[in-house]
């Protein structure tokens, strides 16, 4: 579901002298479906980076990312929104919502602009914020208002809404207790076994021994790291 | 030019032969177009602006000496505003004058149409104060051109849904806008919307002068003329629930006039040559047959305050 | 089939813009900006004032003379055609929301009056279905149905805004023109209106082209992003592409220059 040939990335600063800073070159990489790959490597090695590429996010200076069907390296923007629509979610370490917007509606949301009945999408979405332990009584208020780790479970429930057939997960477990991340865990290896390719970064060793089928190490593809 | 004067003092019916062919090429052209506001240049006249400035040019445009007219104001023969506009005429054409709604072959009015059914050849001409009926709701003269233009009326409709949200039913009872056939809308000047069914398909041509906005309008005989109204609101005329107190008239528009200070009124009929039309006929309303003009009739009970004496 | 299902299986454009030029005098008010815009699609146009963007809102729909360039919509050339046409567009497809609610709402008009007044200018002539109608637009922008008959001069600049939005709407149009609509509103009332518009954006379909000068508005409100300067689109792409990987030596610095909270 994910494959990715030869992806090289740059960063050009227009405002500091022009300098050009490589961050990646020959990336190479393929995520079959009901496998999870994790990245690893060390802080600032482009784990972050390379998952962004793959949801679009980042521009790509060269070399092939393909998500599905859709080569996300030269496709058009409304392909890609498609893709994330349909296809491709993300669990970012950030959550990024109008305020005010109950955390119901934020979690519906995905299935909502995929033309699900609201009634239906927000049954989805109450499951899922019961099943992360948010209290019901939190889901009327934005989750901008929330601690860390209720924002971050939030974050995961809005990203298993949908049954995205490709999905990037940076740092899931992260600021979660034994309690929730286990349940993120099990969410994670459902996802796996409906046939979600899955692409992840874990700092936290046990989740990647019981989740990862593969590592992929990026120091390998960072320019100046690479042995 | 000195075949048309009369007297020596002024040329016929005031106006100069130039304004008078000037006016009656707009007259035309709204005759042409029927609904549709004609700009002119309105002349200043020996009287103010309010007082009929619109309609008296028109009047005097279209006068011939053989004409006879009759003037009205509030359906009146008598008040001051018709009695001056009518000896206006008298002195500058020299035209006869009469009462009679069906002897007129031409007849200004402010705010009325004669309950008398008019005839083919008879000239109807209104006193008109403000032309556009998209004025109060839309105040750029460029914007309300190009609604007319483009027949963007939804705004009309605007004026009636607020009135009906406001009253629980349509409140404008006069200068009730109108749709001409088919196309443009028109205010048809201050007259009740009671006469409002007359507007459409009279034999007479009705001719609209507006002096200080300097605009002409018409309606030639037999036009389609239609009263805006809703599905669930349509259109109704409405006058007191009364009859004419001296004629006993059932279906004609009425005045109500205060007869004292202890809640005394009665109902008079506001077109005068009507109400004694049908007195000299013979018929008789709840307070007698006095032969008196209606509106004589109840001018007589002016003065009875202080506040009111000479009030027009 | 829902709109979102429509909206997927349709692969023309609703509304494409092709080397659209407009000057004033001398100057360059937008100079050959090209996009094409689908169904269901929220575009940002962002730049400092005087990048163009107000000029290429208002060229776009209409209210100002373009000089060269192409406009399509849903396959007819827009600057082809007659103005009747284009103002009938003007009133039923189209819709356009005005910085300042004053400009686009009539306020010597009852809020029920301003919504009902579209529905009215295409023909609607029942009053019962005109008020439901109002109500009902009202309700969807959470303007209480007791404030029906209030005039617009009796509220507060947020719910100016709302009412000037289900004033637009009412008509179902399909494409939305937006100039700031949230400038000049108190953030919690931006926030607001903004979850608002994702929510009719998501329902109804629309498609939009909204002018703004505010990041974070667009970040949250549009699909794509188109960044202008001196008149020129300089970078175009996915919203949080073009916030978060700039490509351009003017887009980095507006990026960089946002204040964090």
């Amino acid at each position: 579901m994910i494959r990715i040939e030869n992806l090289s990335k740059s960063f050009t600063l227009h405002n500091q002298g022009g300098t050009v800073i490589p961050v990646m070159a020959g990336a190479v990489l393929s995520v079959e479906p009901g496998v999870c790959v994790g990245l690893t490597g060390q802080s600032g090695s482009g784990k972050s980076t390379l998952m962004r590429m793959v949801y679009g996010n980042y521009l790509t200076a060269g070399g092939r990312l393909v998500v599905g069907a859709l080569d996300v390296a030269s496709a058009e923007p409304r392909q890609i929104i498609a893709l994330r629509r349909h296809t491709l979610g993300y669990v970012s370490q950030f959550l990024r919502v109008v305020p005010r917007v109950p955390t119901l509606d934020v979690v519906a949301e995905p299935l909502l602009v995929l033309g699900t009945p609201a009634s239906e999408a927000r049954a989805r979405a109450a499951g899922l914020l019961r099943r992360l332990n948010i209290p019901e009584r939190l889901w009327a208020l934005s989750p901008t208002t929330f601690s860390g780790g209720e924002q971050q479970r939030v974050n995961i429930a809005r990203g298993f809404a949908h049954a995205y057939p490709v999905l990037l997960l940076d740092e899931p477990t992260a600021s979660l207790d034994a309690a929730n991340r286990e349940i993120v865990l099990t969410l994670i290896e459902e996802a796996k076994a409906r046939g979600a390719a899955i692409l992840g970064i874990f700092h936290d060793e046990g989740a990647r021994l019981r989740v990862c089928d593969r590592l992929v190490d990026v120091t390998a593809f960072t320019p100046g790291l690479a042995a | 030019m000195s075949d048309d004067t009369q007297s020596g003092a002024y040329t016929f019916a005031y106006l100069d032969e130039q304004t008078k062919r000037m006016i009656r090429r707009a007259i035309l052209k709204a005759l042409a177009i029927p609904g549709y506001q004609v700009p002119f240049a309105s002349r200043e006249m020996p009287m103010p602006y309010g007082w009929g400035t619109g309609g008296v040019q028109v009047t005097a445009a279209c006068l011939t000496p053989e004409d006879r007219l009759k003037v009205i104001d509030q359906g009146a023969d008598d008040t001051t505003n018709a009695v001056s506009i009518r000896r206006f005429f008298q002195r500058t054409a020299g035209v006869a004058t009469t009462e009679a709604t069906m002897d007129a072959t031409i007849i200004q009015t402010r705010h009325r149409i004669p309950e008398t059914p008019l005839t083919e050849g008879q000239i109807l001409v209104y006193q008109v104060p403000i032309p556009e009926p998209l004025r109060f709701l839309e105040p750029r003269e460029t914007e309300t051109r190009k609604m007319h233009e483009l027949e963007e009326y939804g705004l009309m409709h605007v004026k009636l849904y607020e009135d009906i949200a406001r009253h629980g039913q349509i409140a404008t009872s006069y200068a009730y806008p109108v749709k001409v056939e088919g196309h443009y809308v028109m205010d048809p000047s201050p007259i009740p919307k009671f006469d409002n069914p007359k507007l459409s398909g009279n034999p007479a041509t009705q001719l609209f002068g507006a002096g200080r906005e300097q605009r002409i309008y018409a309606l030639p005989p037999w036009t389609d003329v239609v009263s805006l109204d809703f599905d669930d609101h349509p259109f109704e005329t409405s006058k007191a629930p009364h009859d004419c107190d001296l004629c006993g008239a059932k279906d004609s528009y009425l005045d109500e006039v205060i007869t004292d200070d202890e809640g005394g009124r009665m109902f008079v009929c506001s077109d005068t040559d009507f109400c004694a039309g049908r007195r000299a006929e013979g018929h008789e309303g709840r307070l007698g047959g006095d032969q008196k003009s209606s509106k004589t009739f109840a001018n007589s009970f002016e003065g009875i305050w202080p506040a009111t004496a000479g009030a027009r | 089939m829902t709109i979102m299902d429509r909206i997927a299986t349709t692969h023309e454009p609703l509304l494409r813009v092709d080397g659209l030029t407009k000057h004033y005098g001398p100057r360059i008010g937008c100079a050959d900006v090209s996009f094409d815009l689908y169904p269901g699609e929220v575009l940002g146009i962002v730049g400092e004032s005087g990048s163009g963007k107000s000029t290429l809102l208002s060229c776009l729909a209409g209210h100002q003379h373009t000089d060269t360039g192409r406009i399509a919509y849903d396959g007819r050339d827009v600057l082809a055609m007659s103005e009747t046409e284009r103002r009938r567009l003007g009133r039923t497809d189209w819709a356009y929301v005005h910085q300042n609610p004053r400009d686009g709402l009539r306020m010597g008009v009852s809020a029920g009056g301003n919504v009902g007044e579209r529905l009215m200018a295409v023909g609607a002539r029942h009053y019962g279905d005109i008020r439901s109608k109002a109500a009902d637009w009202l309700g969807r922008v959470e303007i209480a149905s007791d404030r029906i008959d209030d005039r617009p001069s009796a509220f507060s600049g947020g719910m100016q805004q709302r009412l000037q939005i289900a004033r637009n709407l009412v008509t179902s149009p399909r494409l939305v023109f937006m100039d700031e609509p949230t400038g000049g509103l108190d953030v919690s009332v931006q926030a607001r209106l903004l979850d608002l518009l994702r929510g009719l954006v998501r329902d109804l379909g629309l498609s939009v082209v909204i002018v703004t000068h505010d990041l974070a508005v667009v970040r949250l409100l549009a699909h794509r992003l188109m960044v202008m300067k001196a008149g020129k689109v300089v970078e175009q792409g996915l919203t949080d592409q073009v916030l978060d990987d700039p490509q351009h030596a003017y887009t980095q610095l507006l990026v960089s220059s946002i204040l964090q909270v």
